[in-house]
């Protein structure tokens, strides 16, 4: 214990520090203008953010209860980098909120705990990392106190959750049965495959799969990010799901590395299943919240082709991908939860016409649906490619098949969305809104992350590079 | 055979397991729901203790991991039970079947 204790923490220290100072003013109740203290917190935020470029180490601390090195500081780095412009974006909603101290305080818990759950070498403390990042979830997600929809989404989430949870701990407990260890770093050997731990593969799966709202575990998805503020709906689908995407790659997959073929027929059919289920039903969706719920779905599919490889390129792949995932469903969410403050207006039908009144915002809403789609130059042609590359590199043709015939199903309805904005003719279109500095910063990072991220490759390079070391 | 051993245990938690997910699935009432939540986390909680004292004697990891469940367990409750008053002010009700402003 001593300066290195703090160095391979640094992330968590910092982001409780930034819960403490936040939780000191509101105690003191000192503070009268939200515009002055979201400049601050936003500072820190950027801070934080800043502050995991800086020596990062690899080193195990408590007993090998925590883990870390470069490429899971990098994974952290994305998540900061994602909270942050959510932070940014929800500049509009927070502005006159009067809890705007809570909305901060519960979000990075949440974020604490989702870097835990990448950090830990221990079932208990990923468990424990867990419910830190469930728990205060459904209480954000219950955050429009006044709102019918925000509670009765926040019931369905916070009961599904622990239920989810509820049968992990089940395979987790069959897993301390048949092998008296709950280290990540002990367990690969003793997992043999025997039918008792075949079962453990499936709890632990389904458990994983309603957090990462796998088809057939994704009914809760869009009630949850309809009912939800659209900043939580956008950390929902962004950032919840891309920790537990990080877990899965860096913990789960190589702790059944002794039930390839097992855990490979369980992804087979839920990939299959996911893409399919998450495109036709987003084909029919009126709410542009609950539309981009069954896209995300679709696009969990396909992250999930990536990590059935289970090569390293595959993860960069996956990795990859996931970051231009957030640069253009950030984007997205950043110009609904704009129209969405201001006139309370969530239907797909009543964008059109929106690029008449809007134009920026709807190049914006253009540009980023381009790259969710897969169109070049954007960066989600790339992403898509490579996970459709890392899903063949394992030989099965049917799963790239379906995936790639998915993928003109999905430009089918991200298309109608830009046809909607663009061509549509409307009486009453979306007033000229103005937008603030905040909002401007982060669409513009978003828009400019995912035209460079399209045209260089140094990202995917770098990624590659931590995955070897 | 007057011992009572691994077997029985187990045999008590899966069934507990199960009558709680039975019960989650078919109840309509969110307290009711969240009790069924509660008996498949102390199934988990027996099975813990069971191993740890028939078949790992000499490690402490599944008692310390039930104590965590159970602390954790109370947390969630709290925050599922603020959730469901909440929503009783708007509905009047605490059924599930009351609560369906979304559909798809």
């Amino acid at each position: 214990m001593g300066i290195e204790f703090f160095i391979l923490m640094k992330s968590e220290w910092a982001l409780m520090l930034i819960i403490f100072i936040l939780l000191i003013i509101k105690v003191n109740g000192t503070y009268q203008d939200n515009a002055k203290l979201l400049l601050f917190t936003n500072i820190l935020l950027a801070l934080n953010f800043m502050l995991g470029f800086v020596s990062n180490q690899s080193g195990m601390l408590f007993n090998s209860m925590f883990h870390t090195n470069s490429l899971i500081a990098f994974e952290k780095n994305i998540l900061n980098f994602a909270t942050l412009i959510i932070s940014l974006q929800a500049y509009t909603w927070l502005k006159n909120h009067k809890h705007m101290l809570e909305y901060y305080m519960l979000l990075l818990t949440t974020l604490l705990g989702m870097f835990f759950m990448i950090s830990s070498g221990n079932f208990l403390m990923f468990y424990l990392g867990l419910e830190l990042s469930a728990i205060p979830l459904a209480a954000l997600v219950n955050f429009d106190l006044d709102k019918l929809k925000s509670s009765e989404a926040a019931m369905k989430m916070v009961l599904l959750s622990a239920f989810a949870s509820g049968i992990m701990l089940f395979g987790i407990s069959m897993i301390y049965g048949t092998t008296g260890s709950l280290n990540f770093a002990e367990l690969p050997a003793l997992i043999t495959g025997s039918h008792l731990q075949i079962l453990t593969l499936i709890f632990i799966f389904t458990g994983f799969a309603f957090k990462l709202s796998v088809v057939p575990f994704h009914l809760w998805t869009a009630d949850v990010y309809e009912g939800a503020p659209v900043s939580i709906t956008a950390y929902l689908s962004v950032v919840s799901k891309a920790a537990i995407v990080f877990v899965l790659i860096s913990t789960l997959s190589p702790l059944f590395a002794g039930l390839t073929t097992v855990w490979y027929n369980i992804l087979f059919i839920s990939i299959i299943l996911t893409i399919i289920v998450g495109n036709l039903f987003a084909i029919r969706q009126q709410n542009i919240k609950r539309f981009l719920a069954f896209s995300s779905i679709a696009q969990v599919g396909f992250i999930l082709l990536a990590i059935s490889a289970g090569t390293a390129l595959s993860n960069t792949a996956a990795i990859f991908f996931l970051i231009v995932y957030t640069l253009s469903n950030l984007g997205v969410f950043g110009v609904i939860a704009l129209v969405s403050d201001e006139t309370g207006k969530e239907n797909i039908d009543d964008y059109k016409g929106f690029y008449k009144t809007n134009p920026a915002l709807g190049w914006v809403i253009a540009l980023s649906l381009f790259s969710l789609a897969g169109i070049p130059p954007t960066a989600g042609f790339f992403g898509k490619m490579f996970l459709i590359t890392a899903g063949a590199s394992k030989g099965s043709y049917i799963l790239v098949g379906i995936a790639a015939l998915n993928m003109v199903v999905s430009l089918y309805y991200y298309l109608k969305i830009v046809k909607t904005v663009f061509i549509d003719p409307n009486e009453e279109p979306i007033v000229p809104i103005k937008t603030n500095m905040y909002l401007k910063l982060s669409l513009g990072v978003c828009m400019i992350g995912i035209v460079i991220t399209g045209f260089t490759s140094g990202l995917y390079d770098y990624i590659y590079l931590l995955f070897r070391l | 055979m007057n011992e009572i051993g691994l077997e029985h245990l187990l045999i008590v938690s899966t069934c507990l397991f199960f009558i709680g997910i039975y019960g989650f699935l078919t109840r309509r009432n969110m307290i009711t729901m969240l009790m069924s939540v509660e008996l498949i986390l102390n199934s988990v909680n027996i099975n813990f203790i069971a191993f740890n004292k028939y078949l790992f004697p000499d490690k402490l990891d599944g008692v310390f991991f039930t104590v965590f469940i159970i602390t954790i367990a109370a947390a969630e409750a709290a925050v599922a039970i603020a959730i469901i008053i909440n929503l009783y002010r708007h509905y009047k009700s605490i059924d599930v079947n009351d609560a369906e402003k979304m559909r798809f």
